[in-house]
């Protein structure tokens, strides 16, 4: 690893002022992807951020809403009993996300700011329509998403909490890579205020996305039936060593049907 | 340099270390405590787990400087002053859930924080996905779901729920 400078701001705008003043540091949530990353010197910044002293874990749920600080890490996200009460498909994503001690260590805001194609946050996001909260502003997630490892985030901006409007249903599914854990197809389907979404992760050269086929068949019909015969073209879709590109294509089929079979059923 | 506070394994300490120190080094090199190990160095083997603030995470993958202010324990840490290891270690000596060692601190530590979080049971199947952040390449892993299931009791001070003794 190359060495940098290490500064653990105690508030959201000296680490604002901190990225603002200089354009070669990083900012550090739980690290689960950004320290692997320095070890291997594929980055190199001058300055690391410790954003662990910002005051900005922990969930709140109020009426339709829960709001999820974006250091909060994914044991307290799995084990919260509001989420598993009100979005059980957001709380078995964050159950299966790495390992236990990955899990205490890695943030829903890192997740989501790093946007890694096979991250499985992005696809809880995208499908409940949830917003993201900076330091500046709120972007919606069908704007913050813009593909593999792009995101809205100005290189100075914070998340600072994920909101998600409790949708009705909920559920997600993924293949699992077995080493990794990562998602070789993640799909979170949730039929909400906003009607059925769909969003597939692991899948897409671009990162997640949206299925709409799927969409609007299950705005009719909530049911693993619905979407039996739609086929997912493999174009667009990510190949390697893992998984072709057909497979993946008909892993979206087998993961969207038991995801919607799964939350039909709550 | 900058430097960190900490507490390990009960004692206060305050080190000089780099930006990029991670913690495993600074326990290892600067401290001398060998019994964390250094597998893969990638956070999947979990050779290196330690408590930080009471919980399990892999210190490989945290810097030094992360660390500051908080309580870190260790294998070192387990067993009281006069030799009485912890129950987990003496579950694991039970039940020779280790052949060559290697994995075995990480393992341990890994153990007791997964007892710890299920005071309510726990069944094989959660013990060896409890697990999966630990890499054993020696016992098949048999023997080691068998040592945890049996400190279970030891932890909690009480027999373990019947559905989960399986």
């Amino acid at each position: 690893m190359y060495d940098f400078a290490y500064q653990k701001p105690g508030s959201l705008a000296d680490a604002v002022k901190l990225l603002k003043g200089d354009p070669e540091a990083k900012a550090l949530a739980g690290g689960m992807t950004f320290i692997p990353v320095l070890k291997q010197r594929l980055n190199k910044p001058s300055a690391v951020i410790d954003l662990a002293k910002l005051g900005l874990s922990g969930i709140t749920a109020s009426g339709n809403t829960i709001t999820i600080g974006a250091m909060t890490n994914h044991v307290t996200i799995a084990t919260n009993a509001d989420i598993k009460a009100k979005i059980p498909g957001l709380s078995e994503m964050a159950s299966w996300i790495g390992d236990t001690q990955v899990r205490h260590r890695g943030t829903m805001g890192g997740s989501l700011a790093n946007n890694d194609p096979s991250a499985c946050y992005p696809a809880a996001v995208l499908a409940c329509d949830a917003t993201i909260k900076t330091d500046r502003r709120s972007i919606k997630a069908d704007d913050f998403f813009q593909g593999m490892f792009t995101t809205a985030l100005e290189p100075d901006e914070l998340i600072t909490s994920i909101e998600f409007p409790v949708p009705e249903k909920s559920a997600y599914e993924k293949f699992r890579n077995p080493a990794s854990r990562y998602a070789i197809v993640g799909v979170f389907v949730a039929k909400g205020p906003a009607g059925v979404r769909v969003a597939i992760t692991g899948a897409g050269q671009g990162g997640v996305f949206r299925h709409k086929e799927m969409e609007s068949a299950l705005a009719s019909n909530f049911s693993a039936d619905a979407i039996a015969n739609i086929k997912t073209p493999a174009d667009g879709l990510n190949g390697d060593i893992h998984a072709s590109a057909e497979y993946r294509a008909h892993l979206i089929g087998v993961m969207a049907k038991r995801a919607v079979a799964k939350a039909a059923g709550r | 340099m900058p430097q960190v506070a900490l507490t390990v394994n009960g004692k206060q300490h305050t080190v000089e270390v780099e930006g990029r120190t991670l913690l495993v080094e600074l326990l290892r090199e600067k401290l001398g405590l060998t019994g964390t190990h250094v597998g893969c160095d990638t956070s999947q083997c979990g050779a290196c787990v330690v408590h930080v603030d009471g919980r399990s995470l892999k210190s490989c993958t945290m810097l030094a400087l992360q660390a500051d202010g908080c309580s870190v324990t260790t294998i070192e840490g387990l067993a009281k002053p006069d030799g009485t290891l912890h129950p987990m270690q003496e579950m694991f000596r039970e039940h020779h859930a280790l052949q060559c060692g290697f994995c075995t601190p990480g393992m341990v530590m890994s153990a007791i924080d997964l007892v710890q979080m299920h005071p309510e049971g726990l069944t094989e199947a959660e013990i060896r996905e409890g697990l999966e952040g630990n890499l054993c390449r020696c016992t098949g892993y048999h023997n080691i779901v068998k040592a945890v299931a049996a400190a279970w009791p030891l932890m909690h001070g009480k027999p373990a729920p019947a559905a989960a003794a399986e």
